[in-house]
């Protein structure tokens, strides 16, 4: 995984609360074998007309927001199904930084497996932001993990929480099941303990039946 | 020793590793895999040269994608054949247990984990999707996760996790004539709202929820996560036991007297403190519909579309006014009164039994409007289908106009050919409004398998109580 230390880049600016992972990346593309390619993708409904046409009344398709990599949003982002297409299309667009007042559970988790920071700042701040990236072309962001800030170059400056874990985890840009598997004699004893008092935690192969045709 | 609710006893009895200021290593009883989020899962696997640890405790289905008629014949999408080739290698080369396409066991994978019995109290359990917070209902810690976590699951067996908030959602009083499981989720929804959960896991409680079939509860824990929870469970009783024994996965004889006996020991002690507490009387609840593009934009089937102007603050206004163009409807318009094109009974929150049967009820003798353009019934899996076969439910269905089909998540998700056409709109037994779910452009209204059945008949929606018939069995 790529880490994340800081990042500055262009906003751009997604005003919805509640923007679900369908609307990231639509169900008929969630039958792909592969992790790459959805960037061109997202938000597909919303971004192309028919004909794959860009629609130019969805905001990414603003010429002044191309080549965004600061995504600012509204409350709940991710919520919904907990496909990883959806933060995979984010960072393949070119986010690497998504802010909002407030993620859905398996979106957050999700993105800090992609090496995409997400942010949770306050509905005020939030609303700052958003009057900032309207008033003026090419607005920036700096996301800076290590100092757990977000900057302009106008003296904005918020803190943002994050755990101390996964902030690591990031930074670092870890294999998180190579870190697990540095505990592989707790996990073998886990088994052994548990299996003779417990053969309800262990399949009961009895036979079912075997497939018609 | 401290009262511990059932999420933290649980829990406890699953943590492998744990360290201050770290998330704790989880083992995890069992994994459930399907085409659509496992294939990276299986690439990531190989091109690190890991091994699948636990293949005996990784179930593996076909379900999301697969057709729901002609399944004998050749496969034209040839995304959805790729998916089905990938999964059918990766079980064969790592000896995880399959029920393919054709297989007697197949199903939604929500489904068939509970009815064969793989799903049981006192067990974590995953899945690459999000409504795996359904198995919950049998006393479970069951939570959707991303194709990442699958890997880790894959390769460990267990899972980092942080420990969850808890929410006592007690639904008191007894149910009405003419209201469903559905209808208590969906008022739930309704009232925490589609965050509401965001951080916790549901336990659902009151004379309500234990007036409730396993189904039922099912039902109930499926939605979880539409009001933001990873997870829903129910504390197991005398229902879940009687639910349980003789399925194929559940110990049989003396050792089923004993895990009834540690499953005993789970429901959550008395005094067991809780992050937060709503209650709900479910006396006092209306068959609900949903008029806007998520869960928590639902009302009483004898309510209105609402204003968006009657919304306190800009954040709703704005979602409702987005909400109510895509859906094309006018605020006030009484919800009996909104025409439907499309009727879809199925997906795994409301394709049991239980709900064929209370549907085949509704619609026994009589006829799908002429207005309609389809009533499609897709049970959760081959052995409902059986099953409802026997009783003659195909029968009262297609003789009532419907459409019936092989098991799948179908129309619910339409990444097979249940595809329901842009500008359309469709009373669904499913669980996701949202914008272009059942196919771009899309309508979706979310009832209860009664309200389903019923607006088939009539072309729009009705209220089911004026039917008098009981919202279970």
């Amino acid at each position: 995984m790529q880490p994340f230390t800081n990042h500055t880049g262009l906003v751009a600016p997604l005003d919805r609360v509640n923007v679900d992972t369908d609307q990231m990346v639509p169900k008929q593309f969630c039958k792909l074998l592969t992790r790459e390619g959805y960037g061109r993708i997202l938000f597909y409904d919303w971004r192309y007309l028919p004909g794959e046409k860009p629609n130019p009344e969805f905001v990414l398709n603003f010429p002044r927001y191309k080549g965004a990599s600061v995504l600012i949003a509204r409350a709940n982002f991710g919520c919904g199904s907990s496909r990883e297409h959806a933060p995979w299309g984010i960072l393949d667009y070119g986010f690497r930084v998504v802010i909002a007042p407030s993620f859905a559970d398996i979106f957050y988790n999700n993105c800090f497996k992609n090496g995409i920071l997400p942010v949770t700042l306050t509905a005020e701040q939030m609303d700052e932001l958003f009057k900032r990236t309207e008033r003026k072309a090419g607005y920036q962001l700096t996301a800076d993990l290590e100092k757990q800030t977000i900057s302009d170059e106008s003296g904005l400056l918020y803190r943002f929480e994050i755990d101390p874990f996964r902030k690591h985890c990031l930074m670092k840009g870890l294999d998180d099941i190579g870190m697990s598997l540095e505990h592989e004699k707790a996990i073998t004893a886990f088994e052994q303990k548990r299996h003779p008092q417990a053969t309800m935690f262990e399949a009961v192969d009895v036979k079912i039946s075997q497939p018609q045709n | 020793m401290a009262a511990l609710t059932l999420y933290e006893k649980i829990w406890q009895a699953h943590v492998v590793h744990e360290a201050k200021g770290q998330p704790s290593l989880i083992y995890i009883d069992r994994h459930l895999i399907h085409e659509g989020t496992s294939p990276q899962a299986f690439a990531g696997l190989k091109s690190t040269g890991r091994k699948v640890r636990r293949p005996d405790l990784t179930f593996a289905v076909m379900d999301h994608s697969v057709p729901t008629k002609n399944r004998d014949l050749p496969i034209l999408d040839a995304d959805a054949n790729a998916q089905f080739e990938a999964l059918t290698r990766n079980c064969r080369e790592t000896g995880v247990r399959l029920f393919d396409m054709h297989s007697h066991n197949q199903g939604i994978v929500h489904v068939i984990g509970p009815e064969l019995g793989i799903t049981q109290p006192g067990q974590t359990i995953v899945c690459g999707d999000s409504h795996t917070s359904t198995h919950g209902a049998l006393g479970a810690l069951a939570f959707g996760i991303g194709t990442s976590e699958v890997e880790h699951v894959l390769a460990t067996q267990c899972l980092v996790q942080f420990k969850s908030k808890t929410m006592l959602v007690r639904v008191n009083g007894k149910r009405p004539k003419g209201i469903t499981a559905k209808d208590l989720i969906l008022a739930i929804i309704g009232k925490i709202g589609i965050a509401g959960g965001t951080g916790h896991v549901f336990e659902y409680a009151g004379d309500a929820i234990r007036g409730l079939s396993m189904e039922g509860r099912m039902t109930v824990c499926n939605m979880s996560i539409e009001g933001g929870a990873r997870a829903g469970m129910v504390a197991p009783d005398d229902t879940t036991f009687a639910y349980l024994e003789g399925r194929p996965f559940v110990p049989r004889g003396k050792d089923f007297q004993i895990a009834v006996d540690y499953w005993k020991s789970l429901p959550s002690d008395p005094g067991a403190a809780y992050d937060s507490v709503v209650e709900l009387d479910a006396a006092r609840l209306a068959p609900q519909v949903t008029w806007g593009t998520n869960p928590g934009m639902v009302t009483d089937v004898t309510g209105r579309v609402p204003d968006p102007s009657s919304f306190g603050n800009d954040v709703d206004r704005h979602a409702a006014e987005l909400a109510l163009k895509y859906m094309g409807l006018q605020p006030g318009t009484p919800v009996t009164e909104i025409p439907l094109d499309r009727v879809f009974i199925g997906s795994c929150t409301n394709s049991r039994l239980e709900d064929l049967r209370l549907a085949a009820r509704v619609v026994d003798g009589k006829h799908v409007a002429k207005s309609l353009k389809q009533a499609l019934v897709v049970p959760g899996s081959r052995k409902v289908k059986e099953a409802a076969e026997k009783e003659g439910l195909d029968k009262i269905f297609t003789a009532a106009g419907f459409e019936w089909r092989d098991a799948g998540c179908s129309m619910c998700i339409g990444m097979n050919d249940d595809v329901l056409p842009a500008g359309e709109r469709c009373a669904s037994t499913s669980n996701r409004n949202f914008e272009g779910r059942q196919g771009k452009g899309s309508r979706t209204h979310l009832v209860s398998p009664l309200m389903a059945a019923a607006a088939a008949l009539e072309g729009h929606f009705v209220d089911v109580r004026k039917l008098n018939v009981n919202g279970s069995e």
